[in-house]
């Protein structure tokens, strides 16, 4: 997969950027502001797979990392005022401070209980979110003024609430972190995680430091998902503690498994899809919890590679 | 009231508690020992056993404590029945892979969570208790319920006790937990002791929500504070160690209340959480067992 | 001339029972030493108390001069200390070309060799005979060509010293012969520390010697003197034979 000649995976990741640069313009309003929304939170599930998919390490909490980003942007610009670019690099900044300390504590454990280690710091973040209601905005969450979403570049502003430039905003981190990530799958690094994930034992006899590795893809990881919550505060204008809850540990979970693990553009087809199943019976029924759990089910029995990794398996080897 | 007193009703109090998460913790360990299965909708086997109870009693007209005696009885029983139809079909299926097991019980704890809600609806309802006698101490006077959850509690406690250590279904159980493999090659059958054990599981957790509901009350919310405290006691008293279980159990219902005396709700809940992420981290092992397999 | 791996007092307990008991042992730099003994003497023990994938009780590891005993092994193989497992463990599901790629990835970001990825992968596969199955997938190769990959990641790791544990175990006569070629073309340039239960083996390629018995050593000595030590043979044959 590393020799292949690299010009079809990019050829393919730039197609799919210039589609959803294309989409912009002809689709419908709603579906114009969800795709939006996508993007960004496909951005979560790439920073989730990187972790999943690539090294193998299942965590129960990354919505911490989300949140972080999500907190470390918005309340910047409630509390501190701060101007968009620095709120973000505020929230990404947060989102790397929190995943090297979260992963030098949970990678001392492995497997289940790595699984429980992360789910239960994500609690205790949650917990303290709601704790420091005064700040935070506690389970009611918190609107990001409209004034301050607003990027300024010396005499041209860009307004964040504007449909076009938050389209164009969500693609531009999306296709910065796709291309990252297919960068990242395809150097030596991305090959040492995947050995990793495969036989961490034979690994480290090789002359690998597994811990640094994965600690590295600990940062890598929360920071990109970091960045999809900054990204989602300061486009979509909400900070809440529901971002924060166990459930959105799970979503990146069901995302990534539904398009495929270790695919780079699995976790975008998986986000897709399950918005829009979700949206769609949403008109029949409020219980679209249910549809999440029968999802999950079905995929861990019957579809455990996800859509792109079967088609890898069956048709297209060189998927990255 | 003086201090005595008071220490001896909160003592009390911490003792229910207790009782009732040592039944919910053991349902989990069981099933984490045997089987190597985190079962994370653990707590909504309690919380079924909460609403069944609900469902049963209602039904049943006449003295409370007949529809209570029927609740005791059936919910634990269609609980378990529950359980087993889930292990045949999806756990089984999964060949009890860990990690497919865990996200597996998020889909369950999902499902049965919004079944629940659909079903039961949003509201939470009592159930009468099946005698409100009242003991009176000098200072004051107890529910005399309350005591019987205790000696109930105990007494399954040593039931299940009874089985795992002196007869033959518990020692078929341990042979599982401690070498499956070999346990296959001698005979046992595996498959079938799995699947017992996960509905076992479920029915400690229906019986002590059955036990509980008439001094809480059911909610299809109710399965998560359970579930997180049974962690929180599995963890302490050893994955997978039963006298460790019982012991923190013990331990965390009684620290319970008197934590929450000091500290608001959520501060005491930040810090029990964050402090058993860390002895996961640093003694996995837990603070009684000794090694971890 | 200074050893290039001595181990001096090098004891682990499991439990109760003494699976090293206070080795003291030399290797020369350019030796083939093999290690033998009955099954549980605690050869694997001991290598892996040399590999660094278990920590000794008490004792020390030398490794060219520096004492490596509190080395984790990723850094011991980083000096060149290279080992080779008994049950196979190659990466099933990468190519045989990534499986290859790993160490010799790891040698160029240490400066222990030069040139590109490529290059240094053929080269490995090539001296091992696996050149014409590069984009296999590792776990679909023959039993025996697994062996071959297994020992052509060891090489590929450029090692001062290579660890081969039970490197002939489950392969045909035939791929036997091809393997003792090997061993003799890899022991011009490196150090070469073999546990095998194969006699004619141990006998055409052992420049020493080591017997293990009981976590010890019993006896130490070429090959010629190896065959003929009555201890030996009450030990080692009594032990598999009688």
């Amino acid at each position: 997969m590393k020799d292949a000649s690299p010009a079809k995976p990019y050829a393919l990741h730039l197609g799919v950027i210039a589609l959803l640069f294309a989409l912009s313009f002809v689709l419908p309003d709603y579906h114009h502001g969800l795709l939006a929304r996508i993007m960004v939170l496909a951005v979560f599930a790439m920073g989730y797979n990187m972790l999943f998919g690539y090294v193998g390490l299942l965590s129960l909490g990354h919505a911490m990392f989300f949140a972080a980003g999500l907190y470390g942007a918005g309340l910047a610009v409630i509390h501190l005022g701060w101007s968009v670019p620095t709120a973000f690099a505020s929230g990404v900044v947060c989102g790397a401070v929190l995943s090297l300390v979260i992963g030098v504590l949970a990678l001392r454990t492995s497997g289940v209980a790595f699984m429980i280690v992360t789910m239960m710091f994500a609690q205790v973040f949650y917990l303290v979110i709601l704790y420091f209601a005064s700040w935070t905005g506690g389970d009611q969450g918190m609107v990001v003024p409209q004034p301050a979403r607003v990027l300024t570049f010396g005499a041209t502003s860009l307004d964040l609430t504007n449909p076009i430039v938050r389209y164009m905003s969500a693609l531009t981190l999306f296709s910065v972190v796709l291309l990252i990530t297919l960068a990242v799958v395809r150097s030596r690094y991305g090959r040492v995680l995947v050995a990793i994930r495969e036989n961490e034992e034979r690994t480290k006899m090789l002359g690998y430091d597994t811990f640094s590795n994965k600690l590295a893809a600990v940062i890598m990881s929360g920071t990109i998902c970091a960045a999809s919550g900054a990204a989602y505060a300061l486009l979509f204008g909400y900070v809440g503690s529901s971002f924060a809850s166990v459930q959105y540990s799970i979503l990146p979970l069901l995302w990534v498994l539904l398009g495929g693990g270790a695919t780079t553009l699995g976790p975008l087809i998986g986000t897709l899809f399950m918005y829009y199943v979700v949206d769609i019976t949403s008109g029949y029924t409020s219980a679209y919890l249910l549809i999440v759990g029968i999802a999950l089910i079905l995929l861990v029995l019957f579809f455990p590679k996800g859509i792109l990794g079967t088609i890898r398996h069956r048709w297209l080897a060189w998927l990255p | 009231m003086h201090f005595g007193p008071h220490l001896l009703l909160a003592a009390l109090e911490g003792f229910v508690t207790s009782a009732v998460l040592a039944l919910t913790a053991l349902g989990l360990s069981l099933v984490f020992g045997v089987m190597r299965v985190v079962n994370v909708a653990h707590g909504e086997f309690f919380m079924l056993g909460a609403v069944l109870a609900w469902a049963i009693s209602t039904a049943i007209s006449g003295h409370p404590a007949l529809g209570f005696l029927a609740a005791l009885v059936l919910a634990p029983l269609i609980v378990g029945a529950i359980a087993l139809v889930a292990e045949r079909l999806v756990l089984r299926r999964l060949n009890y892979n860990p990690e497919a097991t865990i996200v597996a019980t998020i889909g369950m704890l999902y499902i049965i969570q919004q079944l629940a809600l659909t079903f039961y609806g949003p509201e939470a309802r009592p159930v009468e208790p099946p005698f409100s006698y009242r003991i009176l101490l000098p200072w004051f006077g107890y529910s005399g319920y309350k005591l019987s959850i205790i000696a109930a509690s105990a007494f399954l406690l040593l039931a299940t006790w009874f089985v795992l250590t002196r007869t033959k279904i518990g020692l078929v159980m341990r042979a599982t937990q401690y070498d499956s493999e070999t346990a296959q090659a001698f005979g046992i059958p595996v498959d079938r002791v799995y699947a017992g054990v996960f509905a076992l599981g479920a029915m400690l957790a229906a019986v002590a929500a059955v036990l509980i509901v008439p001094i809480s009350q059911a909610h299809y919310l109710m399965g998560q504070d359970p579930l997180l405290l049974s962690f929180i006691v599995v963890i302490i008293g050893g994955l997978g160690s039963l006298r460790g279980t019982l012991v923190a159990a013990v331990l965390i219902g009684l620290s319970d209340g008197i934590i929450s005396v000091f500290f608001s709700p959520t501060l005491a809940k930040i810090i029990a959480t964050l402090l058993v992420a860390m002895v996961l981290v640093f003694r996995p092992q837990g603070l009684f067992g000794t090694a971890s397999r | 001339m200074m050893p290039l791996l001595t181990t001096k007092g090098l004891s682990r307990n499991f439990g109760g029972l003494r699976a090293v008991d206070n080795v003291d042992f030399a290797l020369m730099p350019g030796e083939i030493r093999a290690v033998i003994g009955p099954n549980g003497a605690g050869k694997t023990t001991f290598v892996s108390l040399v590999s660094g994938r278990i920590q000794p009780s008490s004792g020390m590891v030398v490794f060219d001069g520096a004492d490596i005993t509190n080395l984790p092994a990723y850094a011991r193989v980083r000096l060149g200390v290279a080992y080779t497992f008994q049950i196979t463990s190659v990466f099933a599901n990468l190519s045989v070309y990534d499986n290859v790629a790993l160490p010799v990835q790891r040698t160029l970001t240490d400066g222990r060799s030069k040139g590109a990825v490529q290059a240094g992968v053929m080269a490995a596969l090539e001296r091992t005979g696996l050149a014409d199955r590069t984009h296999m997938l590792a776990g679909q190769l023959s039993y025996g060509h697994q062996r071959l990959l297994e020992v052509a990641m060891g090489l590929a790791l450029k090692p001062r010293l290579l660890i081969l544990d039970e490197p002939t175990q489950g392969l045909a006569d035939s791929e036997i012969d091809n393997f003792i070629e090997l061993v003799r073309e890899i022991a011009k340039s490196a150090t070469v520390l073999l546990i095998e239960h194969n006699m004619p083996v141990v006998m055409q390629l052992a420049d020493r010697i080591t017997v293990f018995n009981a976590g010890r050593i019993l006896a130490e000595g070429t090959p010629e003197q190896i065959r003929a030590n009555t201890e030996v043979q009450d030990a080692y044959l009594g032990a598999t034979h009688g």
